[in-house]
Order: C-alpha cells, then sequence, then structure tokens
C-alpha cells in the first residue's frame, strides 16, 4: 500500500471526483484519487448528456480529444398514453456551432478519458481499491482513510468525498444520511446498437449531430418518473426511471417498466432491429435542495451526487457534480494556501462558493417540485398526459362531428377527471414551484 | 402483456461483463423466519432480480448478476433486513458503456 503521506484523497473517480482530483493536481497538490472499479468509469451510469460548459472550465480543450457522440441539436419532449405522442420538438440550427452546447457520451468511456487528464496533471490514481472507511484522530477530525488494499491507513490533510449518490462511507461515519426512498430514483438503462445511417435516418439527423428525447407518462404507470432516449454515433442510450419508494409500493419492476417503454409504439420503432450490449441501473438523487446534507467538516468535503447535488427537473447531474467538485477543490486550495487547517470552520468556504454559484441557485429555485410531483403522481403521469392525449386526437382526427361539439367533449374529459377547482390548484401548485 | 418480463432479466445480466468475488457476496439477507414487507419489495425492486423466494418462503440473495445500483440499501439496510458494502476493489460489475 502507498505509504506516503497526501495533501488530499479523492474517494472516487466520477465527474465530481475527477473534476476535484483534477484541480487540486494543477494547483500542484499532491492528490490520491482512489477507485473500486477496473478503471475509472467502470462503475459509473448514467444516460449520458455531456454540458460542455462545466468541462471547459476544467479541460478548456476537451473537444480535442474527449470521446464524445454526438453534439445536440434537437430536444424533444414527448408526454405519453398507451398508444400515443404528444410530443415538443425544439430543433435549433444555432446548436450547430464552433463550440456545442451539449453532447451525448458514453460515461465509462468518458469517464476513462478524463482519468487520463487528472493522471497527466500529476495526481496518483489507484483503482481496483475500495476505501472501506474514514481514519479519525482523537477528536474526530477525518485524517486519512482505511483501504481494501491491506492493512493501513492513508493520511492526507483533506478526504474529498465524491463516492457517488449510494456512497457508503459517509453515511456509515454518520457525516450525512443514507438516501431516503422517496428522495432518489432508479433508473435503468439500455445501450442499443444499430448502424449509425440507420440512427442517423431514424432521428432525421445529419453527421454527429444529436437528438434528445425526455418521455413522462403512462409508460410509468402512475409513479413519479420519466423515460430517455438519447441518440450516440452508434448506439442509442434508453432507459427509464421512478422513486424507489414508487416502486416499493407498486410492486412494479424496473425491467417490466423498461420493457414497456421499449415496446410502445412510438419507442418501437426508433429501436426496432438493433442489439442489446448493457443494461445497468443507477441511483438518481431527487430530492433536491431540501435533501442536501452537511456539505464539510473536519477534514472532509462532501460533492457530486453524494451530497444530493441533482437537478432533477432539468436533467441536470453531472454538470453540478463536476462544478461542485472544482469549486471544492479550488477552496481547499485557498485555505491551504494561506497555510490555515482543513478544519470546517476554514471549509465553510466551499459551501460559501457553491451558494454564489448555479448550482445551489437552481436547486433552490426548485425546492418545492420533488414533493408536488411525487405527491401528485397520478396526476401528472396518468390522468393530465391521457387527458391532453385524447384532446389531441380529437383536434386533429376529422370524423364529420363539428368542432364545437369536440372541443366540448375535450373540455368536459379535463372538468371530470379533476373538476374546475382541481385544474386551477395543479396550476397554481405547478407554476409556485417553478417559480 | 404478451411476455413475462420476469422471464427475461437473465437475458439482459448476460450482456454484462462480471468478475465475481467467488465465496465473498458483498450483500447478505439477515436470517429471518418470515419475510419483512422490505425484504418482499426486494423481489420486484431489485433491478437485476438477485432477490428470490426459496422454497421454505424465505428470501435468498444471488449477487452474482448485481448491477450495484443501492436500491435494495435503500430499501432493506434501515431495518436491518441486509447488510449493504460495496464489492472488493475490481470485482463486481464492469461496464463497458455505463
Amino acid at each position: 500500500m502507498i505509504e506516503d503521506r497526501f495533501d488530499a484523497i479523492v474517494v472516487g473517480a466520477g465527474m465530481a471526483g475527477n473534476a476535484a482530483a483534477l484541480t487540486m493536481a494543477k494547483r500542484g497538490m499532491k492528490v490520491l484519487q482512489l477507485e473500486r472499479g477496473e478503471y475509472s468509469g467502470s462503475k459509473n451510469v448514467q444516460g449520458a448528456i455531456l454540458y460542455a460548459d462545466m468541462l471547459e472550465k476544467l479541460i478548456p480543450d476537451f473537444r480535442e480529444d474527449a470521446p464524445l457522440e454526438r453534439h445536440l441539436v434537437e430536444q424533444r419532449f414527448w408526454m405519453m398514453d398507451d398508444r400515443s405522442h404528444v410530443g415538443l420538438h425544439y430543433c435549433s440550427d444555432e446548436f450547430n456551432e464552433q463550440r456545442p452546447n451539449r453532447y451525448t457520451i458514453i460515461r465509462a468511456q468518458f469517464d476513462r478519458w478524463f482519468s487520463s487528464k487528472v493522471r497527466e496533471a500529476g495526481a496518483t490514481v489507484l483503482c481496483e481499491t475500495t476505501v472501506t472507511g474514514l481514519a479519525r484522530d482523537a477528536n474526530g477530525k477525518v485524517v486519512g482513510v482505511h483501504t481494501d488494499r491491506g492493512d493501513g491507513e492513508v493520511h492526507a490533510d483533506i478526504v474529498v468525498l465524491a463516492e457517488g449518490v449510494n456512497g457508503l462511507l459517509g453515511t456509515r461515519a454518520g457525516l450525512r444520511e443514507r438516501p431516503k426512498p422517496d428522495k432518489v430514483a432508479l433508473a435503468v438503462k439500455e445501450m442499443h446498437f444499430l448502424p449509425r445511417e440507420t440512427i442517423e435516418a431514424r432521428f432525421n439527423l445529419e453527421g454527429d449531430e444529436g437528438v434528445v428525447i425526455e418521455a413522462a407518462g403512462t409508460i410509468s404507470r402512475g409513479m413519479t418518473g420519466m423515460g430517455f432516449i438519447y441518440a450516440n454515433k452508434e448506439c442509442i442510450s434508453l432507459g427509464i426511471g421512478c422513486l424507489v419508494a414508487d416502486f416499493q409500493r407498486t410492486g412494479e419492476t424496473p425491467y417490466g417498466l423498461l420493457d414497456g417503454f421499449k415496446r410502445h409504439p412510438s419507442v418501437a420503432r426508433l429501436i426496432k432491429g438493433s442489439e442489446v450490449k448493457e443494461y445497468s441501473a443507477h441511483l438518481i438523487p431527487e430530492g433536491g435542495y431540501k435533501a442536501i446534507p452537511q456539505l464539510y467538516g473536519e477534514g472532509w468535503i462532501v460533492v457530486g451526487d453524494a451530497a444530493q447535488l441533482n437537478n432533477a427537473i432539468h436533467r441536470e447531474g453531472s454538470n453540478l457534480a463536476m462544478t461542485s467538485g472544482r469549486i471544492a477543490a479550488e477552496a481547499i486550495a485557498q485555505v491551504r494556501s494561506r497555510r490555515a487547517p482543513m478544519s470546517a470552520e476554514n471549509l465553510a468556504l466551499y459551501k460559501k462558493m457553491l451558494d454564489d454559484s448555479f448550482v445551489i441557485k437552481d436547486l433552490k429555485k426548485y425546492k418545492d417540485m420533488p414533493r408536488l410531483m411525487h405527491t401528485n403522481s397520478q396526476n401528472f403521469f396518468v390522468t393530465y398526459p391521457q387527458l391532453v392525449s385524447r384532446a389531441m386526437q380529437n383536434f386533429v382526427r376529422v370524423d364529420g362531428t363539428p368542432r364545437t361539439e369536440k372541443e366540448k367533449v375535450t373540455l368536459k374529459s379535463f372538468v371530470n377527471a379533476r373538476s374546475w377547482i382541481g385544474l386551477f390548484g395543479d396550476a397554481v401548485r405547478f407554476a409556485r414551484a417553478w417559480r | 402483456m404478451s411476455v413475462d418480463p420476469s422471464m427475461r432479466i437473465e437475458d439482459k445480466l448476460y450482456y454484462n461483463r462480471y468478475l465475481v468475488d467467488v465465496g465473498r457476496p458483498h450483500i447478505k439477507v439477515r436470517a429471518h423466519t418470515e419475510p419483512s414487507p422490505q425484504l418482499l419489495a426486494l423481489l420486484k425492486a431489485c433491478p437485476a432480480r438477485c432477490y428470490e423466494l426459496n422454497d421454505k418462503g424465505k428470501v435468498e440473495i444471488t449477487v452474482d448478476g448485481c448491477i450495484e445500483c443501492g436500491t435494495c440499501r435503500v430499501i432493506g439496510e434501515p431495518t436491518g433486513d441486509i447488510e449493504w458494502s460495496y464489492p472488493r476493489g475490481g470485482y463486481g460489475v464492469l461496464f463497458k458503456f455505463g
């Protein structure tokens, strides 16, 4: 085992861990990064969309050699009932820019590349190493970690916990709570391979253009959840997620839900004839602002999913992870440059910097959204999609019924399903939580 | 539904790469006489269908196909029904795409 002493130990090599390790190594700190997977990325699962701006702040020229799939030119939102979808599509040639804003990526490959940058910056990256516990001194201050690579502690001035949503270390050490069933979603995903021309034809894409489809409605069978379909170069990432509490309550199976989503006529035509090469699952922090734990303490800092930093409304997580990792590293470097100890008092700087960033500002904006979605899941994920679908069918189908009669039927179906007060209440509640 | 989804989960797991730590399961089910509601929920909620009811009516786990999502930990650890750890370094599921 490594016997040296380090300035910092980073636990985990996902987006947050890599951002933190890279930033600290670039500032001349002696960094040890520990990852339990065979290589950085081998345990990581994401949809996955990469937001360029947050990565540019870490690696300005990343476009030169990062394994990127497609840059996104189109976003589709589908509201689905059992046989149809009502879609909002936004497609703009402005996204065909010199420095595209968003890309699809394949996490295992991307993280491997990201990790090579961390190594180049001078950090020691040790894979196939599971951290089993935090080492503390007599006063309870975190002074290092224990690993499964034999006995002994590895010491550092600061431990950065970038261990992901299911981080055992921090929860076992009592630094934060274990994620609760109503605060995390379980998403399952498959990778569907098809010839690139087939993908481009089915999604109406040219060259490396990409498209994202986010879907909600009866596909989640009344549970709070969403499906997604992302076009990569030669494969499609397809998945669906719902709150763990909802799975627990309904007895629905995650793979049953995924199969239902795949069989939906709007989806089936996109993946027809594909070869599946991987099936994965992952938890997603959904608790929002109110679920953020204590972010720092004596000798430790927590970043990324482990700190519940995920914007569920905008499907943003990896960028919050990267940003929190970078900000944590900058705060640590500042404390270090003053030759001050890594005490809770000094590390409070991290929280202050994070509060001033988009990370906390965005999460604060949607602080009431998780509860609203959860307590009204039947309305938002079943009733409304069905009503909207019927309204659209009424609107477009031509069958000799007078238009005024059709509109009456549509309006009546809404009022019958939710009542005027219900409709008004939902609208107000939604607007309030959004604001 | 024309296909029983439970018949297909094993097929799904065959897509994945695993390095099984033989004889050292990273998740254990606590001995029980009657399964708790939480344990029963795991039969359905586990996306790899690692949990099954044996012929004595008890919940068993086979971790070989585990994709390490942590769902069972969130449901079953607070009640003490299961013990959850990560596999030893290098072992477990190895995602090629993730």
